[in-house]
């Protein structure tokens, strides 16, 4: 036990903050490409996407939803890599950390509980999306996108689009035994996704039969809620749907991840 | 003495707070009647025993045994499914993380950060325990030194030696100070060299007053650093005691292992056998256990047998172990 003067004793801290430690401690291994990648990533896509092909779209259409197709692509970009965030957070490291580096085994022999691991993991990948988001914001507003106030709330609307995803695939990642149907995720979900839940153009340009189906995945409604609050347009009951919806998906994704972590890791 | 009441009836020692209630101190850890099962296979069927304050315990057995369930049940990570286990005078189903606060385990498997610098897992490790992070680094330092890493400080832990790893295993336990550690297999797989190294960092440890729990199929490990071992076989405690009590209990003083030339060997067997307390006819040699083994091979002289070999040893722990768990491979 650590002797302290009298009078300087701090409080403990929480045994879940001690876990989040130990994934921003081996963060300061990639921290430098990590951050370089949240940069370039959303510069690329909207000088490629917003401005290079938004010239031939603007010129065709003259606007997509009455503003430029680099406002419009933009935010729906943000949505997607805060998906795609979310989810390499929670596939290959939530596997690691169980069968490879067995960084939770590691855990649980110290007073961390499995709630205090899960929820310090959940946590850091909140953590990343929130750094990697606030960049793609900055991007966005350099790029002339984002200026309103409201553009403010896209940060935590985008946080919460990507815990979305991380919470419930940290469940599934967490019953695997290989990492096989990772790539199944990333091929048969995240592509088609990325691809036809208004990422690039609305859904109501997809056949009709095909519409109620990209309405029910979470990307389109992180990507609504994300361009909503960029453009800076009043969040009316849709916003707020699309927000419920992607909570309920987390609170979902939690409970379910729990569960799979004792069954994996009290044994 | 049945093994199952070793531990004696009046060792149930602590009132319900966990007051010591004869003067004697608190076992740091009390198991009774403790079962583990894993779905209708028992891998732990009603073991009782008691580990007291800065003595080495050994757990002995072949695989299988279920002498990493036991350390796992000690070590709060997996819970019992039957009888009663206090540690540190707590119940590890309420209190887990104070225990595992006051706990150092190396497990069979490392489990160290292959990624990170040595001495990175042990800062990193140190946080779990809430020290703060000034303290963590000195102990840490402190620790590569006890285990001869200092030079590997800044090093990723992928490319070290299997001893190495061992080593900072054993390091990143003690970075909590802990009052009891715990030692599955530390040695399995080690080279002599690094065996005899770890032995003598545990011995070290022990000295310093560490209450050390270590499991190992190694005879010669159990026989250096464990004051008191219970032999664990399939689930139960065969038997419980010092090295020396269960060498006396379940060997003789002296092993006579003789070879003879083909055909010789069953009439010595018949004729010799009488003078030895018993026989063992092994496929290349006889092995006669008896408390005067001179005396036996100078009988067996004089009787005319001439073994192309005799050797006369004492006998040891992997006698024992041998005798009580059977000599066919478990698997």
């Amino acid at each position: 036990m650590l002797t302290r003067p009298a009078g300087t004793r701090r409080r403990p801290r929480p045994l879940w903050v001690r876990s989040l430690g130990y994934w921003a401690f081996q963060y300061k291994r990639t921290w430098r490409s990590s951050l370089t990648s949240s940069f370039l990533y959303p510069v690329l896509y909207l000088a490629a996407m917003g401005v290079g092909l938004g010239t031939l779209v603007d010129h065709h259409v003259h606007s997509v939803g009455g503003v430029s197709y680099l406002s419009f692509v933009g935010p729906g970009v943000l949505a997607a890599t805060a998906m795609q965030v979310g989810t390499n957070e929670s596939t290959y490291p939530v596997m690691g950390a169980i069968k490879w580096i067995r960084t939770y085994l590691a855990m649980l022999a110290t007073p961390l509980r499995v709630i205090d691991v899960l929820v310090g993991h959940l946590a850091w990948m909140v953590l990343r999306l929130v750094l990697t988001s606030a960049i793609f914001l900055a991007v966005l507003a350099a790029f002339g996108v984002a200026r309103s106030p409201e553009a403010v709330l896209a940060l935590p609307a985008a946080v919460l689009g990507g815990t979305a995803f991380a919470a419930p695939i940290t469940a599934f990642s967490a019953t695997q035994e290989k990492d096989a149907n990772f790539s199944v995720i990333y091929r048969f979900v995240l592509i088609p996704l990325f691809l036809f839940s208004g990422t690039f153009f609305p859904v109501t340009r997809l056949p009709g039969w095909l519409q109620p189906v990209a309405e029910v995945t979470p990307l389109y409604h992180a990507v609504a809620l994300c361009r909503t609050l960029v453009l800076g347009q009043a969040p009316g009951w849709p916003a707020l749907g699309h927000a419920a919806y992607l909570v309920a998906l987390t609170v979902v994704g939690v409970a379910a991840a729990t569960r799979a972590f004792r069954r994996r890791l009290v044994v | 003495m049945s093994p199952s009441s070793w531990a004696g009836p009046e060792s149930v020692l602590a009132d319900a707070v966990g007051r010591p209630v004869d003067g004697r101190p608190e076992p740091l850890v009390l198991a009774r009647e403790l079962v583990k099962r894993f779905g209708d296979f028992v891998a732990v069927d009603g073991i009782s025993f008691e580990i007291s304050p800065g003595e080495c315990f050994g757990f002995l057995g072949p695989n299988g045994a279920g002498k990493t369930s036991t350390m796992r049940m000690i070590s709060c990570m997996s819970p019992a499914s039957g009888g009663t286990l206090r540690v540190l005078g707590m119940d590890p189903g309420a209190d887990g993380p104070a225990i595992r606060a006051r706990l150092g385990l190396v497990p069979q498997e490392d489990s160290l950060d292959l990624e990170l610098t040595v001495l990175d897992n042990l800062v990193v490790y140190a946080r779990y325990f809430d020290i703060p992070r000034a303290e963590g680094r000195r102990r840490a330092k402190e620790l590569l030194e006890f285990a001869q890493l200092t030079e590997r400080a800044g090093d990723r832990v992928e490319p070290l030696s299997g001893g190495m790893k061992r080593r900072l295993t054993i390091a990143r336990a003690l970075v909590s100070d802990p009052d009891l550690l715990i030692l599955d297999e530390p040695t399995t797989g080690l080279d002599p060299q690094a065996r005899h190294l770890l032995w003598d960092r545990l011995y070290r440890l022990k000295q310093r007053g560490v209450t050390l729990v270590i499991t190992t199929h190694y005879m010669d490990e159990a026989e250096q650093l464990c004051d008191r071992l219970v032999v664990m076989d399939r689930g139960r405690i065969a038997a419980a005691g010092t090295p020396r009590e269960l060498i006396e209990r379940y060997s003789t003083r002296e092993v006579v292992e003789l070879r003879f030339a083909a055909g010789e060997e069953e009439r010595a067997a018949a004729e010799l056998g009488p003078l030895a307390q018993r026989v063992e006819v092994l496929p290349d040699r006889l092995l006669f256990y008896a408390d005067d083994g001179d005396a036996l091979l100078g009988e067996a002289h004089r009787r005319g047998f001439a073994p192309v070999s005799g050797l006369v040893r004492r006998s040891t722990l992997e006698d024992v172990f041998l005798r009580l768990t059977g000599r066919s491979l478990v698997d």
